[in-house]
């Protein structure tokens, strides 16, 4: 390792010079701390402060940072070193905004302010500054899976931009369902009638675009690799294999339209004139290649009446069809009514629906089927009764509360079905996650989603081949904030295998996916990781040496980083890492950690704290708190004012699950009173931005009991909470119960050992 | 962050809500230079100022702080606060933007210690919380404000309290002498994601919004419901602090009406159906929920999320389009209409009236630099006539924030394009 030069700086503004004892601080940092150059400032965010700090790294040889002063959150620009290890001790949030200023609380106040420093100085010097992961690649090329209307707009899109694309397309032609249609949804003024598809032009940009290399009748055989260095065996239909080197990969293998067989009670299968939105495409072609008229199936009378079934299949609260809306059925039925009407205004079309759904600019397509004379009526289709060459159809009409109401000799029903996602395997049902060495504890219950046999990526990943799905088949991202977060980095989905969606929308999901698929690329050739923590140069590394091959780490891993060699030692990934942390959580003999943060840079920070014995009545109470969440929520509530205990000692971590119970177990041991735990909300509405963080560190936790009665303490030595952003008046209460609980509790016995 | 020098391969992203910062931050996280123009004192823009969002019922500024960590490590995007974009000259891949900085009275050395704010009496409208409730002259903007910069209300520049203001600060952060400025800033490139505005329910005149104080909007509901807001997350009415139990929610306020906005705002009947938590969150016992609805629009996966408020016994549904709102001599609002399934009339007293008011896109009627081409409803079309200025998020059409997210993500990829095509005609 390099020679470190460790300096301290410790600010007087902000009414800590005037609340803390500075001088005190600075003998903590020299003597206590060990740190050989400790500075103080009267105002250390100001040009001169900052200036005295990078003086010092010019030309004292400083390499390791250490400022007492605001929370690490505050005054980002003025105390920028990306070059040097930095550790911040919150004085301010921290200590004199959350504690009363008077004479009594002085000395509490005083000594949190020391453990700070004390615990600012071991975090430094455990830590390196990250250099960024050494094991890149420089891949420019973009893998799209799926040539239909999103595929293709993401290859177009990726290549205008400047990057080679390969494009997998496993039928024979481009084009997908889009190519199918004979008119599509209107995207410009007048919003009126139905447009051209502009599929035919997208196939000929693609196929006219240098850029782009087309595999048809190609599926994916094998990926492997991660960001920046995939390797992508494409097999054709002749039995070939080609080797593709790829940066990053968008998956668009859009959808398959919902079994209208499934719904013999709505005629589907029953007469060749109960069609879906697909067949009704279809009739509409095959007529625009004729006269015009849409005719009917089984005798080929032009159509003089048709009823479109709104949710047919959707919706479904009896837990056998769809239970969500594919969202674009509903223009798609009024654009399909107009092909009627905009032929021959006599036609009878008739959509029956329970809640008509065109947002944005739909409604004045809705408005103009209107004024075509497209009858819109809100009930529930019960059934479809074929006879001959009509039907009848019987519904709930909701509007006059009749339960019988009829439409009879109905030439044509169209049943508007949904969108069911080409998702490949789910890998979740298939092996839930689970901590390992869990043996012998029933599985979850799964969602009852079926099992797709056939796999799209085919990733040679451990945790599976292909992006975990988060409901009802859809590859989705949980978040609101970052639609685009799938679980396998450099990996992104678009389209209706990711959400339902009209063709509008897929053109705009396909462009930004492909956005987010070259990020990645080119961040990966950086060494730089992806969001959340987009950016950071920090990456894990493994003791090898240390290791037991207990899998933990990779089954744990929320994004599939984490691959097994032949001998069942850890592959680290590092491209598909987001630094989480969850893995060094997991490790039960700690040899993972990054330059940044390790069990050895929380660890020290641990010990650091000053413990004062039983009989002082100063208990100390470890908190473990969420960068994200719960660390801004205590900042906020130090902003607010908001009092909580002076024996508290806070550490950001990363995420919930990045805690390794060594730190728990030390704490302790050392003689801490209580430790706190606070992370995000996990489960099915889990807010952890890693997705499975917080889920996986509590599981871990919940075992935590076993190791407090190895230890003869109470179980209430140790809490688990959730705490959100919005918790800054809730988490100083939580905390502050806590520290009376303790009392009444008693000291640690441990104590003074 | 570092300022860096803009060129015609820097991105200029014009505003700094949800959509603007995810287009800056991801043609920054791409390796582009930005340039991200906010016109007031602090980023984050509406999603800021709700409380939850649906369907997860999860809090916006918990992606903001990621948002905010992402811009506070990223040197390549500069932040201009209270800015505004007067005029865009130039062509596709070198475009010069005139922005109009206004004065914040507190330079960079402010800390945001807060004893400014404690200097100051006037307190002035605050409209963070839609104006529902005051603070003071020198205030910071909200918790989560980056630039973590207090700011000075112009109404106090002149007066003895400027200087008290001026005198509390020991850290010569307060500049009174601050003016206005222009600058000039280039661009290859040009995202245009200045959002929306709430449609303003006063228009809608049957329904009282300003004449009686128990119906307010659907954008001050949350701000009622958040434990940071004016009443500390108590749902009052604002007439006379009365815990409003008896909450209406009437979808469709100025959208999807000829009268007013023709288009469908899209995210008011989720919001609603959202907003139906806030009541029962409030008041488990007794706390109840109308809606009035003509559709109810809960679109693609969002259905799980209406299916369970539909199961949810302190919420009604009724179909129908309000006609208009009285107000009882006990100061409750009265709602009168005819509900279309089975054609009955109905005048019923409620608490509070929430109007689920639409979304007008706030580049509508602004004077837009250069020529954009926009629909009848004033959201920005994609066109090529529109160059290289690209429309995000709520600017292009009625979105939910992980729609605009999206569609910002997108712009980002199209201005790259651009600024690609630039550094290859210039290498």
């Amino acid at each position: 390792m390099a020679d470190i030069k460790v300096a301290a700086y410790i600010c007087k503004g902000c009414g800590l010079g005037e609340r803390l004892d500075t001088d005190a601080l600075v003998k903590v940092a020299q003597k206590d701390g060990k740190v050989p150059l400790v500075k103080s400032h009267d105002f250390l965010c100001n040009a001169d402060g900052v200036a005295m700090i990078r003086n010092d790294v010019a030309n004292e040889g400083v390499t390791h940072i250490m400022i007492g002063a605001c929370s690490r959150r505050a005054k980002t620009e003025a105390f920028f070193f990306p070059e040097n290890a930095v550790a911040r001790a919150n004085l301010r949030e921290g200590v004199i905004w959350i504690r009363p200023d008077t004479e009594e609380a002085r000395e509490t106040t005083q000594d949190m302010a020391e453990d700070y420093i004390r615990m600012g100085c071991a975090e430094v010097k455990a830590m390196t500054a990250p250099g960024g992961n050494p094991n890149t690649g420089s891949n420019k090329t973009l893998l799209v899976v799926g040539g239909g209307v999103t595929g293709m707009t993401a290859a177009v899109e990726a290549s205008k931009a400047g990057y080679p694309v390969v494009l997998v397309e496993k039928s024979s032609a481009l084009g997908g369902w889009g190519a199918r249609l004979f008119k599509r949804i209107p995207i410009h003024e007048p919003f009126k009638s139905p447009a051209d598809t502009g599929v035919a032009d997208l196939v000929s940009q693609v196929m006219g675009d240098s850029n782009i290399k087309v595999y048809l009748n190609a599926t994916i055989a094998k990926t492997e690799g991660a960001p920046g260095r995939f390797v992508v065996d494409v097999a054709t239909e002749s039995g070939a294999t080609h080797t593709e080197d790829i940066g990053a990969i968008l998956q668009a293998t859009g959808f398959t339209l919902y079994d209208m067989n499934k719904l013999p009670e709505l005629g589907a299968g029953k007469s060749p004139n109960v069609v879906d939105q697909a067949g009704l495409e279809a009739l509409a072609s095959e007529a625009a290649a004729k006269d015009g008229v849409i005719r009917r199936p089984s005798d080929g009378q032009p159509v003089t009446s048709v009823v479109f079934v709104q949710c047919a299949g959707q919706r479904d609260t009896t837990g056998t069809h769809l239970s969500y809306c594919s969202g674009y059925c509903c223009n798609t039925s009024v654009k399909q009514a107009m092909y009627f009407k905009d032929a021959n205004p006599s036609v009878e079309t008739v959509v029956v629906y329970t809640d008509l759904r065109t947002p944005g600019n739909g409604e004045d397509f809705y408005r103009s089927a209107q004024e075509k004379g497209v009858i819109f009526t809100k009930g529930k289709v019960s059934q479809v009764l074929p006879s001959g060459n009509t039907s009848t159809v019987k519904f709930h009409d909701l509007i006059l509360d009749d339960t019988d109401a009829t439409i009879a000799d109905v030439d044509l029903v169209v049943l508007a079905t949904g969108q069911v996602p080409n998702s490949g395997v789910n890998i979740e049902a298939l092996a839930k996650p689970q901590v390992a060495g869990e043996e012998g504890e029933a599985p979850a219950e799964g969602e009852a989603v079926e099992v797709k046999p056939i796999s799209i990526l085919n990733l040679t990943y451990r945790q599976g081949p292909d992006v975990p799905q988060l409901t009802q088949g859809f590859t989705d991202s949980h978040f609101i904030c970052f639609p685009y977060e799938t679980r396998r980095t450099g990996i992104y989905t678009a389209g209706p295998v990711r959400r339902p969606m009209d063709m509008a929308q897929a053109r705009e999901d396909a462009t930004g996916a492909a956005l987010k698929a070259i990020q990645a690329l080119e961040n990966a050739e950086l060494g730089r990781a992806a969001h959340p923590r987009s950016g950071d140069l920090s990456f894990p590394k493994v003791r090898l040496e240390g290791c037991t091959q207990c899998k933990r780490c990779t089954v744990e891993c929320p994004f599939g980083a984490i691959d097994e060699d032949e001998k069942r030692f850890p592959v680290f990934n590092e491209s598909r890492c987001r630094r989480c942390g969850t893995c060094m959580g997991a490790c039960p003999v700690r040899v993972i950690s990054f330059e940044n943060y390790s069990v050895n840079t929380v660890g020290a920070q641990i010990k650091a704290v000053d413990i004062p014995d039983e009989f002082s009545e100063k208990p100390r109470i470890l908190i473990l708190a969420c960068e994200n969440d719960a660390y801004p929520a205590l900042d906020m509530a130090g902003m607010n004012h908001n009092e909580y205990s002076a024996f508290v000692r806070i550490i950001p971590i990363r995420c919930l699950g990045s805690v390794n119970t060594i730190w728990v177990t030390d704490a302790l041991n050392a003689g801490y009173d209580g430790v706190m735990m606070m992370g995000c909300k996990s489960g099915e509405q889990y807010q952890c931005h890693f997705v499975k963080g917080s889920e996986l560190g509590r599981v871990r936790m919940s075992k935590i009991d076993d190791t407090l009665k190895t230890l003869n303490l109470e179980s209430e030595r140790v809490r688990d909470l959730e705490v959100a952003i919005t918790d800054i008046k809730r988490v100083p209460e939580m905390i502050n119960k806590y520290a009376e609980e303790l009392v009444a509790i008693g000291p640690s016995p441990f104590k003074g050992f | 962050m570092t300022e860096h020098v803009a060129t015609n391969e820097t991105i200029l992203v014009v505003g700094g809500g949800i959509s603007g910062m995810t287009a800056a931050l991801e043609a920054a996280e791409t390796g582009k230079n930005v340039v991200l123009v906010e016109k007031n004192p602090a980023l984050g823009g509406r999603t800021s100022q709700l409380y939850r969002y649906f369907p997860k019922m999860c809090h916006p500024v918990c992606g903001l702080e990621i948002n905010l960590r992402r811009l506070k490590s990223n040197p390549r995007v500069r932040v201009l606060t209270l800015a505004e974009v007067t005029g865009i000259d130039g062509v596709a891949g070198d475009y010069t933007a005139t922005v109009k900085v206004s004065p914040r009275y507190v330079n960079a050395n402010c800390t945001a210690c807060g004893d400014c704010a404690r200097a100051v009496e006037l307190e002035v409208d605050d409209p963070f919380n839609y104006n529902l409730g005051k603070h003071k002259a020198a205030y910071l903007p909200n918790a989560m404000a980056y630039p973590q910069r207090y700011v000075l209300d112009p109404a106090i520049i002149g007066t003895p309290d400027a200087d008290k203001a001026k005198a509390a600060c020991k850290y010569g952060a307060i500049d009174l002498d601050m003016q206005e400025e222009t600058i000039q800033v280039r661009a290859g490139a040009v995202i245009w994601a200045t959002g929306w505005k709430p449609y303003d329910a006063a228009k809608i005149q049957p329904y009282g919004y300003g004449r009686f104080k128990n119906v307010i909007t659907s954008v001050e509901f949350e701000r009622l419901a958040d434990v940071h807001g004016p009443t500390g997350g108590k749902i009052l009415r604002p007439s006379d602090g009365k815990e409003a139990k008896n909450v209406a929610f009437i979808q469709c306020a100025g959208s999807r009406d000829e009268n007013h906005l023709r288009h469908c705002s899209r995210f008011c009947c989720m919001a609603s159906l959202k907003q139906t938590h806030y009541v029962r969150e409030n008041y488990p016992q007794d706390g109840k929920s109308t809606i009035y609805y003509i559709d109810i629009r809960a679109i693609d996966r969002f259905e799980d999320f209406y299916q369970k408020v539909r199961d949810d016994a302190s919420v009604t549904f009724i179909k129908s389009k309000v006609a208009r709102i009285s107000e009882d001599k006990d100061g409750n609002p009265v709602v009168w209409g005819v509900n279309t399934e089975g054609y009955k009339r109905y005048s019923t007293p409620h608490d509070l009236v929430v109007l689920a008011v639409g979304m007008e896109p706030s580049v509508k009627g602004m004077d837009i630099p250069g020529h954009i081409v926009a629909d009848s409803s004033g959201f920005i079309e994609a066109d090529p006539a529109n160059g290289a200025v690209f429309g995000a998020g709520c600017a292009t059409n009625a979105l939910d924030v992980n729609r605009a997210v999206q569609s910002a993500t997108a712009a980002a990829l199209r201005a790259i394009q651009v600024v690609n095509k630039v550094a290859k005609a210039e290498a």
